[in-house]
């Protein structure tokens, strides 16, 4: 393999393609799983089964979920407007998607030579002797989040039923208001690592064995954050777009078979993000015992810290019912933005102290 | 808002969550697994069998009895001019299992078994005739 390109080898462009596949795929099966293991552990939790059937222990069943909904009879409204009702589904699934190209899911693997880190957009500088990454990772985390707003609101607006447009309007003030307060929230985070690349943010979260993750020098931006990203993307207690008993399904009332699929992918694959975010912001990221002297170790706790943030998650929804919607935004904006404002405020002070 | 007041139900909740994953679960795998059924529940009738024919004399009291009218009987003379009961019909779409037909049988011939997989395809396949109601040995 001599082929160059851009003074780069063919094989170069093959492992960073590889990568990229690997964790793109490795997300897609994440969220098939995620619905399985969420019927399975809520299941449990009421001292139920959960899905037995289909293969062992219902192993196959989010396959068989997903060629039930491929097979089914796509319905447009006829008063629906076709485009923006198309294209909603897609809205909210690409964002979901795409969020994970600046999370490190790992520290630097060596393959045929070359170093390859272990970030979608990321890649080794062998003069520099350093990882580049986007190095306003978070920023555009955020920005993706919000575009996910837009596929909720366009599908509440196109199916032109009135339970969608509620739980679109209901989707975008929750979603806003949520927003502003996990954003405000991490910026205390920043304050403290003065970057917004993750790769520099794990990187200044691996000393002290774990007791320089962030969650322990910001508990309470970290329980701010966790909690106002459930509620950004729609998850229990805060599911209020898609109440069901009093919306029906909300948004995606209207929809059905893969289209109805996607909002559902783009639901547990957001849930997957925020809780990747979430690890890395506050958990240290890939960081664990060896895990700079074995690089193959940092994606195992990476995904271990994420699985149980989802499992977290899952926990949650199985424990809290939904909040009211007054409550929501009386905790949205009169206590959680007012509290990030002051964490920040304190943190502030903190480094000025120091310093 | 109140910090604790918010969080210690909350945390109090996740506990007994978490407690009930690890307990066993209820769940009846139904049809690989059966239920035990009481030796009293009142399930498919059946008429029992004397010296290999049904001990019922056709009194027509169960039919008189049944609040559901659910039990169709006509007597028949047999070779030692004994009564029998030459039809003997349940409709178990009207049935409401309410037992009284065994209760008021004199000769301890009709009983309930606990047969309770009842379900058919034709309205026909309901209505159960003697040969279907003989007690299976």
């Amino acid at each position: 393999m001599d082929i160059v390109i851009l003074g780069l080898p063919m094989m170069y462009y093959i492992a960073m393609v590889a990568k990229v596949l690997v964790a793109f795929v490795f997300v897609l099966l994440t969220v098939a799983y995620a619905t399985y293991a969420e019927r399975k552990i809520i299941g449990h939790m009421q001292v139920r089964l959960g899905p037995m059937r289909t293969g062992w222990h219902g192993l196959l069943q989010p396959i068989a979920d997903g060629v039930k909904l491929f097979f089914k009879e796509e319905i447009v409204p006829s008063q629906a407007s076709t485009f923006a009702f198309l294209v909603a589904p897609l809205i909210a699934l690409i964002p979901a998607f795409i969020t994970f190209a600046v999370i490190p899911f790992g520290g630097v693997i060596e393959v045929a030579g070359y170093k390859i880190p272990l970030q979608i957009a990321a890649y080794f500088d062998t003069t520099a002797g350093k990882v580049f990454d986007v190095n306003v990772g978070v920023l555009y985390i955020l920005a993706m989040s919000s575009l996910g707003v837009y596929g909720i609101v366009l599908a509440g607006w196109a199916s032109n039923s009135k339970y969608s447009l509620l739980g679109g309007l209901r989707a975008s003030a929750q979603m806003i208001s949520y927003e502003l307060s996990a954003g405000l929230s991490i910026v205390a985070v920043f304050m403290l690592s003065g970057t917004l690349s993750m790769n520099e943010i794990v990187k200044l979260q691996s000393g002290l064995g774990g007791f320089e993750w962030y969650v322990f020098k910001q508990p309470l931006a970290f329980v701010m954050f966790f909690i106002c990203s459930i509620a950004e993307i729609n998850r229990t207690p805060f599911d209020l777009p898609e109440a069901e008993t009093e919306l029906v399904s909300g948004f995606c009332t209207e929809y059905s078979s893969m289209k109805y699929a996607m909002f559902f992918m783009a639901e547990y694959a957001n849930m997957v993000t925020v809780c990747a975010l979430t690890t890395t912001l506050f958990l240290g990221g890939w960081n664990g015992p060896l895990a700079t002297t074995i690089p193959l170790l940092g994606p195992v706790y990476f995904v271990a810290k994420v699985y149980f943030l989802i499992f977290f998650c899952m926990w949650l929804r199985a424990t809290v019912p939904r909040y009211r919607y007054d409550q929501l935004m009386h905790l949205g904006w009169k206590v959680f933005i007012p509290l990030a404002l002051l964490n920040i405020v304190v943190t502030g002070i903190w480094n000025f102290i120091i310093q | 808002m109140n910090p604790i007041k918010t969080f210690v139900p909350i945390i109090n909740g996740l506990k007994i969550t978490l407690g009930h994953m690890f307990k066993k679960p209820i769940t009846l795998q139904y049809p690989d697994e059966r239920p035990k059924v009481a030796t009293r529940f009142r399930g498919l009738h059946a008429l029992n069998v004397s010296h290999n024919k049904a001990k019922c004399v056709a009194c027509y009291l169960c039919p008189t009895v049944c609040p559901a009218k659910c039990i169709t009987v006509e007597a028949g003379e047999d070779a030692n001019h004994d009564k029998f009961a030459s039809v003997y019909e349940i409709d178990m779409l009207r049935c409401i299992f309410c037992g009284y037909c065994v209760e008021a049988c004199p000769v301890d011939a009709i009983k309930m078994t606990g047969e309770f997989e009842l379900a058919n395809y034709r309205r026909e396949d309901f209505v159960y005739s003697k040969e279907r109601l003989l007690e299976k040995k």
